[in-house]
């Protein structure tokens, strides 16, 4: 949901003469904006006293209304006319055999058992020097390095063929996320009209929960390599498409007139200008679509996609933490590799379109060599078994030697959760305890036990005061379709309380850690890679210890999303404190500002937009932690969604919640944008 | 780049030189064995809990190793298991919990799917405390005295009122109808999913903690902590006609076997073997108890039941072809 975090070029504002809500509060000041946030929470505390419990329009889980029935028996419908029906004969069962044979095609490659062989084309050897080549070749020796390490430790991990598969079906969601994307993406630059029409596909793409698409798409891909690739890319093509449109977009319009003049024609301009000077933010666009591809590896295992997904997923239902972990690192380690390595390739790119002449003399015979060695070591992995299959141990004459670092890692992750689950669950249930009493709910009672027009009112009026008149609109919009037909309100009144507060604690981890790393460059040193890891993570992984150490709750829900939102707040916090010029920190510090004064009255107030650019992330990712959150006792909108995948009577309902997050997402997304957009001008 | 090349040398006269296995030497699974019909690829649903995985887990070892079937494991959910039923991509469900509408979608009306027979095993869902309870609080284990104790099952998550918690959302509750049609002062929190039920259960009997939840058996956590259950008003038939008015226990699932009808009309020996399998709830959980607190991977489980039960074995393999090869 990138509209702010891409830095979406400035929207044709509105008029500047018009006096709208928003200008009127921003001409005021804080002050003014804190004492109409607090009218409007005055009003409402008066109005729940006096009206709490009254048209609450609560909704028990195994309840349905006709739309949620309608929508189980339009699946139901299609799935018994499925073999009949000229739509999947004619449209799905196509595209489903090219995309099952192009990801099967790459599986066979590195990862499957194939052609009567126990194992795939390329074995380990084969894989590892083709890699650790394209990473020297792509980027530079250092990634290089870090490829050849990461990859033989999956292997020691006893991983190798589920790390494959993983990275195969990764190979493939993303190869076709481009294929779709970087087009959409260059159309989306050039016209505005085709932005503005995709923009909102786009997000709608990225909020949706992936429970809510996983059985329909069985249904129209059926089970296999085309439905899991189909699944990842609809949550990992939206990135690429906004980065291109944005790389676009941003050539300077001087730069573009100048070749215009020239007379060149759009194709020209296309390829010979706009692209190339979009390369950097296009391949930015793709590491990101890499990582959104990795984020869905765990779901796809839900509808048998194999790999280390399907690990973490079995793990899970014997309660084998350690193995899970084993595997969710594998994955951290890919995300840490593939990410390395495309932006170091978009650092070459940079430098090589910056000072186009003089490379490297030695790097053109490199090449050479390496792709010799490349072939060589793939036609020695085709070959022989030692460096096909990854060995569990080796044999050196008289010496024996374990290859097998994952039974460690295995036992550690159990001993260290056994110890943390005994020694800290009476302290962390305790804090439990003390947030839900003490944020939570009071929120979720103010949210959802206030009659349903209090409420509705209120949030237009807060969205109104934060985001302006736009964004009160949007609100009001969204409210009106969660309450039909939709219907289901006090659901989504439950996950807007526990969204709010886990967005509250995010900000300020936000702002805590962020200022902390923006000001050290030891501490981001440290702290960087626990931020990428808690990221790329699958948080399947550490449900089981969360639900020891606070129990199934709406807590552990939340502390999950932070878990996952809380790295995106805290770097875009530590960048913003970064770009805060050394002038002018050395000013304050000249005129005898302390340490405390520097952060709180310069660098602070100066990062401010960074504050609500970390707040409008911090609370997209803490929604999309929803589904997981009602796997732990989050239940609300949550709940319903994996109820829905579960059980095909409450399918409607599941696909509704999912709907109703999406329209949540929008709500608080537009008003956090704006209000970040205003915030920037005013600054200005 | 001089070394580079050595290097490479280095490793082809290493890897080439000294008695490599080259891998056309290697032999891949699934070979016919003497006297069994040709079973060719066996499509297996596996839903992901572990008394599923120990049927699973027997079953595709006897059609790999004695039937000689290539076996496909999908790890699939339940819905979309069925819906593989209709596209030919699963053959068979090894343990199904019931679920009418499915059956009426894809037996009833579609006619790809049917029943292959029970397992032999009864699945029983139901409320359960921790046994530590039961023990200090012997009377708990009738639900008129749920009330006396609601007090003890206090969490954030039920406010003032005892927690009853519900877990895996595969499964239809009733639990909401039967709170309020028996004047329980409890309230249903939403676990969310199995591994939060597990979780929960196996804290609450560790550390003392009062639980209530909604669990089932056969389950393989029950060998490990021994949930009791609590008695509530009995099934009878119908007394679960009208949902909002269920004032009575769950009914005993028959956990029975689903196969595609192209599966059970194809004649594979495979077939035969899923309709012949029936064990008790003690095999299964031996299996899943090897599998889930052993951590044995589920071809040796398999082997250890297989090898410990030879004659329960013949009788699944009758009408194979391969009655003897076990």
């Amino acid at each position: 949901m990138a509209s702010v975090a891409v830095g979406a070029p400035p929207a044709p504002a509105a008029p500047e003469e018009r006096r709208t809500l928003a200008t009127w509060f921003a001409e005021r000041g804080p002050a003014q904006f804190i004492a109409a946030i607090g009218a409007v929470l005055g009003v409402w505390l008066i109005g729940f006293f006096f009206l709490h419990g009254r048209n609450t329009l609560s909704l028990a889980p195994a309840d349905t209304k006709p739309l949620h029935v309608w929508l189980s028996d339009l699946q139901t419908r299609v799935g018994e006319g499925r073999n009949t029906n000229p739509l999947f004969t004619y449209f799905f069962n196509p595209i489903r055999s090219v995309i099952d044979a192009f990801g099967t095609a790459i599986a066979d490659l590195i990862a499957h058992p194939v052609d009567g062989r126990p194992v795939p084309y390329i074995g380990w050897l084969g894989v590892v020097v083709l890699f650790t080549f394209l990473a020297w070749v792509l980027g530079n020796w250092k990634v290089a390095l870090l490829t050849l390490c990461g990859l033989l430790f999956m292997g020691l991990q006893g991983l190798w063929q589920d790390s494959m598969e993983t990275l195969a079906l990764t190979i493939a969601a993303v190869a076709i996320s481009l294929l779709i994307g970087i087009p959409l993406g260059i159309w989306a630059g050039i016209s505005d009209r085709f932005n503005r029409l995709i923009t909102p596909v786009l997000d709608f793409m990225q909020i949706l929960p992936s429970f809510v698409y996983l059985a329909p798409l069985t249904l129209a891909f059926l089970i296999g390599p085309a439905a899991a690739i189909i699944a990842t890319v609809i949550y990992a093509a939206p990135p690429v498409i906004r980065l291109t449109a944005h790389g676009i977009r941003s050539v300077p319009s001087e730069s573009r007139e100048a070749v215009e003049s020239l007379g060149a024609t759009r194709s020209q301009e296309l390829f010979g200008a706009l692209l190339p000077m979009a390369k950097r933010t296009i391949v930015l666009g793709i590491n990101q679509t890499i990582m959104a591809a990795l984020a869905m590896v765990t779901i796809a295992a839900l509808i048998a996609a194999p790999g280390l997904g399907q690990v973490v997923v079995q793990a899970l239902s014997t309660q084998d933490v350690g193995t899970a972990f084993n595997a969710g690192l594998a994955i951290v380690i890919m995300a840490i590799i593939l990410d390395r390595t495309t932006t170091a390739a978009s650092e070459r790119v940079e430098t090589e379109r910056r000072k186009s002449a003089e490379p490297n003399k030695y790097r053109r015979p490199g090449i050479v060599i390496g792709a010799v060695v490349t072939a060589i070591a793939i036609w020695l992995s085709y070959t022989y078994q030692l460096v096909a299959i990854f060995p569990s141990s080796l044999q050196l004459g008289p010496v024996h030697i374990s290859l097998d670092v994952g039974t460690p890692i295995i036992n550690a992750a159990n001993a260290v959760t056994n110890w943390a689950q005994t020694s800290f669950s009476g302290v962390t249930n305790g804090i439990k305890d003390v947030v839900t009493a003490v944020a939570l709910d009071p929120l979720q009672a103010l949210l959802d036990q206030s009659p349903w027009w209090l409420t509705f009112i209120a949030i237009t009026a807060i969205a109104a005061i934060v985001g302006g008149r736009i964004a009160a609109l949007i609100s009001a919009v969204c409210l009106v379709v969660i309450l039909w037909p939709l219907q289901l309100w006090q659901d989504t009144m439950d996950t807007l309380a526990a969204v709010l507060v886990a967005t509250v604690i995010v900000v300020v981890l936000g702002v805590v850690v962020g200022v902390w790393m923006g000001r050290s460059q030891t501490a981001d040193k440290v702290v960087r890679p626990f931020l990428d890891a808690a990221q790329t993570m699958p948080s399947f992984v550490y449900l089981v210890p969360f639900l020891a150490l606070f129990s199934a709750s709406r807590f552990t829900g939340i502390v999950a999303a932070i878990v996952y939102a809380a790295p995106v707040s805290i770097k875009i916090m530590a960048d913003g404190i970064r770009g805060v010029s050394v002038e002018t920190v050395e000013a304050a510090r000249s005129v005898g500002s302390n340490t405390w004064q520097v952060i709180s009255k310069v660098q602070l107030p100066m990062a401010v937009r960074s504050l609500t650019l970390a707040t409008n992330q911090g609370l997209i990712y803490v929604l999309s932690m929803v589904v997981v959150a009602g796997l732990v006792g989050g239940g609300a909108l949550g709940y319903l969604v994996v109820a829905g995948f579960a059980q095909t009577s409450l399918f409607g309902k599941g696909l509704a919640a999912g709907l109703a997050i999406v329209l949540l997402g929008t709500i608080l997304d537009r008003t956090t944008a704006a209000a970040s957009k205003r915030i920037g001008r005013t600054q200005e | 780049m001089k070394r580079f090349a050595i290097a490479a040398a280095a490793l082809v006269l290493l890897v080439s030189g000294c008695n490599a296995t080259k891998v056309s030497d290697l032999q891949s699974r699934g070979e016919l064995k003497p006297g069994s019909k040709p079973c060719g690829t066996f499509n297996m649903a596996i839903n992901s809990w572990v008394g599923y995985e120990a049927n699973a887990a027997v079953i595709t070892y006897l059609a790999e190793n004695v039937l000689g079937c290539f076996v496909k494991q999908r790890h699939i959910a339940e819905q979309v298991s069925w819906q593989g039923m209709s596209t030919g991509q699963v053959d068979a469900i090894l343990e199904n919990w019931g679920h009418d509408d499915l059956r009426q979608q894809y037996i009833d009306n579609m006619g790809v799917a049917q029943s292959a027979g029970s397992t032999g095993i009864k699945g029983q869902i139901g409320w359960y405390v921790p046994p530590w309870m039961a023990e200090q609080y012997p009377d708990i284990v009738d639900w008129q005295n749920l009330n006396k104790y609601a007090h003890l099952f206090k969490t954030s998550e039920s406010g003032d009122k005892g927690q009853l918690l519900d877990g895996d959302p595969a499964y239809v509750t009733n639990d909401d109808a039967l709170v309020s049609n028996l004047k329980l002062d409890y309230k249903v929190v939403q676990g969310g999913s199995e591994t939060a039920l597990i979780s929960s259960i196996r804290q609450a009997q560790q550390q003392r903690k009062p639980l209530l939840a909604y669990f089932y058996s056969p389950q393989w956590l029950l060998s490990e902590v021994p949930m009791v259950k609590i008695n509530l008003p009995p099934y009878t038939d119908g007394c679960d006609a009208d949902p909002a008015k269920i004032a009575c226990d769950y009914p005993d699932y028959d956990l029975d076997k689903i196969v595609s009808t192209k599966f059970a009309e194809s004649g594979s020996p495979a077939y035969t073997l899923v309709k012949n399998f029936q064990w008790t709830a003690e095999d299964q959980n031996s299996v899943a108890r090897s599998i889930a607190v052993d951590g044995m991977s589920d071809d040796e489980a398999a082997k250890k039941f297989i090898d410990a039960h030879p004659q329960l074995v013949a009788k699944w393999l009758a009408g194979t072809g391969a009655e003897n090869a076990a």
